[in-house]
């Protein structure tokens, strides 16, 4: 498996590693993906009172294009308004990344783990949001 | 000291050849370059003397008569010839053929290929620790099995199995009983005048000779009859026809002399090492140990690292050249067959990595790559989500996953 420079770099420096206080009412948490399906995305953002997002933090058990696909999409959700990070579509970071078509579904788990903590944030404060699709490309 | 990277640990997948193998072969290129079944002349007979030669040091090194030795291309020529040569030769007898579902893939394929032809096979689960349950093999013995064919050591997981104990029971049915020996050539003592094994596979390569030969041993007292799988010039008493390879036959030969002449403190040296390997491993928490660590070869380590998932880990290994439990597909990781048969989860059967050691491996590789996985391991566990929950004393089964 050869993989792109980006998720080299991502993989070998990981942005954003870590975890956030789960409880604070400020922080949203999504949790996606199974370990028999060899992937498992945990990512956390923190909006300030403007409804920015001020911080993001993730933790990912899987290949290298999972951990890469997490790690930039921390970079990407921050700056943004929690409505504006919902905006970001998986096919932006697979393009990004430059993943070859068997790894597209770490991209979509990135896209459904921002959706998770974006409906866990929004949740806290009394809005509902979709939950995310099951998608059939599980390996386990 | 500066190390050769990536460093060699997968001795099991092949050995490199010993220089004084490779010496012992050059001539047989060049100048005594004669066909071994030329009669005629000294270039022929010089050849043939040579073959006769290795014949007898393969033959020494398992305790056999030189007769009983059939040269073929490697141990998976020997697993066809023993299964398919037998089973057709003895097909009027019955039709049925025992194996276990962790053989390597040269024997297993050739049962479903003797299955397509009309034969029944059973695959027998190992135990947790990657041993045969005697009593298991009992049990599926019935009056049309032919033969039976056990590994003596795992190329996966390195268990070595009770071959002495099956050939008993095997001898007392009248069932034939067929070894492949592949990975334990110089790593284990074999006396084939006291083990009741019939047909038994070996390769060069694995023993630090050239790739490309093998032999097989096929018992004379009581005779095992094989039906040919490779048809021609009558070579190898009209088992295995085609002409023989002089200068890897040699090869061969000397591969096994230098096995037997220096195994017992070769295998001393190499369980120290790997000793040291597992003690800086199993350091770290949550490393499993694959397969018994009691009946087990001193070259391998089959360990799995849990909550590291296996992709990212074979990533994280690329300064060390080791095997892994997940075979790299073009669409997903299959787990390996063997830890799973064991009853090892997708999980850790994912996370495994083989690490085979050698005649060549040294203190200084060891110790870097205990260095190495050490610091990978804690960098990749300080990413994973599952090793936090594990951490925070979550159960990780009890969580209810949503497939995606």
């Amino acid at each position: 498996m050869s993989y792109s420079e980006k998720v080299l770099d991502h993989y070998e420096h990981p942005r954003n590693v870590g975890s956030l206080d789960k409880g604070d009412a400020q922080v949203g948490t999504g949790m996606v993906g199974a370990p028999a399906c060899g992937d498992v995305m945990k990512l956390q953002i923190r909006v300030g009172k403007d409804g920015v997002i001020e911080d993001a933090k993730f933790k990912t058990y899987g290949c290298g294009s999972a951990i890469a696909s997490s790690s930039l999409v921390t970079e990407w959700v921050k700056g943004k308004t929690v409505d504006e990070a919902l905006q970001i579509k998986n096919s932006q970071i697979a393009e990004e990344l430059a993943l070859p078509p068997v790894k597209i579904h770490c991209s979509i788990l990135a896209e459904d783990a921002i959706k998770a903590a974006v409906q866990d944030y929004k949740s806290k404060h009394g809005s509902v949001l979709e939950a995310p699709a099951c998608r059939e490309n599980c390996k386990g | 000291m500066s190390l050769h990277l990536p460093v060699y640990l997968d001795y099991s997948a092949t050995t490199p050849v010993d220089p004084r193998v490779a010496e012992a072969m050059i001539p047989y290129l060049t100048e005594k370059f004669g066909n071994p079944a030329s009669r005629s002349h000294s270039y022929g007979w010089v050849a043939d003397e040579a073959v006769e030669r290795a014949r007898e040091q393969v033959a020494a090194l398992v305790n056999a008569d030189p007769k009983e030795i059939v040269w073929t291309s490697g141990a998976t020529e020997s697993n066809n010839l023993a299964l398919k040569g037998a089973a057709h030769f003895y097909s009027g007898k019955g039709k049925h053929i025992i194996t276990m579902m962790t053989e390597h893939k040269a024997v297993l394929d050739t049962v479903r290929e003797l299955e397509r032809q009309g034969f029944s096979a059973t695959y027998l689960a190992p135990e947790a620790n990657g041993l045969l349950d005697l009593e298991k093999l009992k049990a599926a013995l019935r009056p049309d099995t032919i033969i039976v064919s056990v590994m003596l050591v795992n190329n996966e997981i390195g268990v070595i199995q009770d071959i002495a104990a099956i050939g008993e029971i095997c001898r007392d049915k009248g069932i034939l009983f067929h070894v492949d020996a592949a990975q334990a050539t110089g790593k284990v003592a074999i006396d084939l005048q006291q083990l009741k094994v019939d047909l038994m596979s070996f390769s060069a390569h694995k023993t630090y000779g050239p790739k490309g030969i093998g032999a097989l041993y096929v018992r004379r007292k009581p005779r095992v009859r094989l039906e040919a799988q490779m048809h021609g010039g009558g070579h190898e008493r009209g088992m295995r026809s085609g002409t023989l390879p002089t200068h890897q036959i040699v090869g061969m030969g000397e591969a096994f002399r230098l096995a037997q002449q220096e195994m017992a403190t070769e295998n001393e040296r190499i369980r120290m090492l790997r000793d040291r390997l597992w003690r800086g491993l199993s350091s770290m928490e949550e490393v499993h140990l694959n397969g018994d660590m009691e009946q087990r070869v001193p070259h391998n380590l089959n360990v799995s690292f849990n909550y590291v998932e296996g992709e990212s880990l074979i990533m994280a290994v690329k300064d060390i050249a080791v095997s892994s439990g997940s075979a790299c597909t073009s669409a997903s990781l299959e787990p390996s067959y063997v830890l799973r048969a064991l009853g090892r989860s997708d999980e850790l059967a994912h996370s495994s990595i083989r690490f085979s050691l050698g005649r060549f491996t040294t203190v200084e590789e060891v110790d870097y790559a205990v260095e190495l996985l050490k610091g990978k391991i804690s960098k990749l566990r300080d990413l994973s989500p599952l090793w936090e929950m594990y951490k925070d004393g979550v159960d990780i089964n009890a969580v209810k996953w949503a497939a995606h």
